[in-house]
């Protein structure tokens, strides 16, 4: 019982760092229907950015306070929203009009070209750098568990962008624009939306999640490295189609779901050395039997 | 490319491969390896070909295939001695061939971003199961296979693989696939059924690309799962895009290039996946029909 509640938590936090993956390749998805390859490697250059932006400005506040934490955050998402926007604008802009498969390949060419500049040795470098500690290790015991402080304030965090984004995309003028562009996006540019910003925004928005994302990994994780993105990426990606793609509470439930199963299914000895198979095993079979996902809608094929 | 008198050409080209192979002793051996590895990369890039190029299903697991192929036949020689080296690779490709036939099934469903997906997440399941396999040395690998492949083979296999999948697509039967890659609809509109030629393009190109894993194994005597990695993947897509999707002439001379240039460019092997990458994205903004489609090449190798 103790296991599966400490389990349990655990893949809720691992799951929430997935959501917040998730949701950026389904924003763009549902706008541009085409999947960025390059997200994990936003999500691994805001672990970076962190990585650099951490030790200055954390000596402006108390030695591991939320606000010194908080801070790192925020920079850090500003730093890829940014990144994301000019990937956007130099990448995949020009090649709007063009068939997807091209769109496609470019995807994956900048995916390949972050990931190896970053490895090489003027750059990052490929070793494992050591991720500064933002937050104080505590363990909370109610009852007899042992809950580590840093998981409930990855799920914290997670649930309150979460109700954040829904906010801003059920409420307010761009997310109305968003839900326009994506519907269709040549009636939404004449009825007056500008289709470039709120695709620049919405890129801008993802890559923002997934700085959160990648500096809460990073704190999970050993160090951090140029090819860290490419795991969490692809779990993420896979729970953006587990929960439908195009669909923003599908991601975030897919997220959680996929946490989970990463968590158990790495507790059970005889399947963990199989995790990632597993993991593909699962995406292949929602695409065969669901490709739409738990909550996406099925779309008719016009000629 | 080849097709009247193409019987002929064949028969030159391996009576000029088996020469060749016969005086081979007498040749600096480092440049032998060297062109062996470009008759199989050869045999890859023309096999992917028809899978992404003439048939335009976006495939990233090909490494998968060529591992299955190397796998068989080097367990095959190793068990059974090395008078079996014909007939492992042809199991090998039998073998390879059966994944694809898995493979090519959820491409009924898939299409486009979705099938590069699964593809690649295939691959990266047949690693796995490699890794984790005691019978086929799990991620140590197998050691000690006996070098078996020669430039005959080589380039033999290579002059048969270009033979048979050119011939394949000039034939009749073979313009189905032309069909599939430019319109599904309208294809099977025509009697085309694209489920069929789709399955039947990932078996012909996994066949091939499980001999060229026979060959590689017999060529560099050691496997190791990770070496059939993503990456090795790429290394064939880059080759094909380069070419020119669906050129076969293109296709070979761009897998000469580019196993030679890294050689060529020994000091530059840091930047060499930064320099693909930047190809694959320029390629796509400025010359998605690939580098090498000059007017001599357009008459018969435009298809």
């Amino acid at each position: 019982m103790e296991w599966f509640v400490q389990q349990l938590i655990n893949g809720l936090a691992l799951g929430s760092i997935y959501a917040l993956i998730a949701l950026g390749y389904t924003m763009v998805y549902g706008i541009l229907r085409f999947i960025n390859f390059a997200h994990s490697d936003v999500l691994m250059l805001g672990a970076f950015a962190a990585y650099f932006v951490a030790p200055p400005v954390t000596h402006l506040f108390p030695p591991q306070s939320y606000a010194g934490a908080l801070a790192v955050l925020l920079l850090s998402a500003v730093i890829c929203a940014i990144i994301g926007m000019l990937i956007e604008f130099l990448a995949y802009r020009p090649l709007r009009r063009r068939p997807r498969l091209t769109v496609l390949i470019t995807a994956i060419g900048v995916s390949l070209f972050i990931e190896y500049t970053c490895q090489h040795e003027k750059v990052f470098g490929a070793q494992l750098k050591p991720f500064p500690k933002l937050l104080a290790e505590q363990n909370f015991h109610p009852a007899g568990l042992s809950i580590n402080g840093n998981d409930v304030v990855v799920v914290v965090v997670t649930a309150l962008l979460l109700a954040g984004l829904w906010y801003l995309v059920q409420k307010t003028r761009m997310g109305l624009a968003m839900r326009a562009v994506s519907f269709n996006e040549k009636a939404a540019a004449l009825m007056g939306v500008n289709i470039n910003r709120v695709i620049s925004f919405t890129f801008g928005l993802g890559s923002a999640l997934a700085a959160v994302a990648g500096v809460f990994y990073a704190m999970r994780a050993q160090g951090i490295e140029p090819l860290m993105g490419i795991k969490p990426g692809l779990y993420a990606f896979i729970a953006a189609v587990l929960g439908g793609i195009g669909n923003l509470p599908g991601a975030a439930l897919g997220g959680l779901a996929l946490g989970l199963i990463e968590t158990f299914a790495g507790g059970i000895p005889a399947l963990s050395n199989y995790r990632d198979g597993i993991a593909f095993a699962i995406l292949i079979f929602i695409l065969l039997f669901k490709p739409s996902g738990l909550l996406g809608k099925t779309q008719v094929e016009k000629v | 490319m080849i097709r009247h008198g193409s019987r002929r050409w064949l028969i030159a080209a391996l009576v000029a491969a088996f020469a060749v192979s016969w005086f081979s002793t007498r040749f600096n051996q480092y440049y032998l390896g060297i062109a062996i590895d470009v008759g199989i990369n050869i045999i890859l890039a023309v096999s992917l070909n028809l899978i992404n190029g003439h048939t335009g299903q976006f495939s990233l697991g090909h490494a998968g295939f060529m591992a299955v192929g190397g796998f068989t036949a080097a367990k095959l020689t190793l068990l059974y001695g090395e008078s079996l080296y014909p007939f492992s690779l042809i199991v090998g490709g039998i073998m390879a061939a059966l994944a694809g036939l898995l493979v090519g099934i959820p491409s009924l469903r898939c299409k486009g971003d979705y099938l590069a997906i699964v593809t690649l997440g295939f691959g990266e399941i047949i690693r796995v199961i490699f890794q984790n396999s005691q019978f086929f040395g799990a991620a140590t690998g197998l050691t000690g296979i006996a070098k078996l492949t020669t430039f005959f083979w080589a380039w033999g296999i290579a002059a048969v693989t270009i033979y048979v999948i050119a011939g394949l697509v000039n034939s009749t039967y073979g313009r189905g696939f032309l069909c599939v890659h430019d319109d599904e609809v309208a294809a099977s509109a025509m009697g085309i059924n694209p489920l069929r030629y789709k399955v039947t393009a990932f078996v012909i190109g996994a066949f091939f690309a499980g001999i060229a894993g026979a060959l590689y194994a017999h060529h560099k005597r050691v496997l190791q799962p990770d070496g059939f990695n993503f990456i090795k993947s790429i290394d064939i897509v880059v080759m094909v895009i380069l070419g020119g999707m669906g050129r076969t002439a293109g296709v070979v001379v761009a897998a000469i290039i580019l196993t030679l240039l890294p050689e060529v460019l020994r000091s530059f092997a840091s930047y060499r996946m930064i320099i693909y990458s930047l190809l694959i994205i320029g390629l796509m903004m400025g010359r998605p029909q690939g580098l090498f489609v000059w007017p001599i090449f357009k008459k018969n190798a435009k298809n």
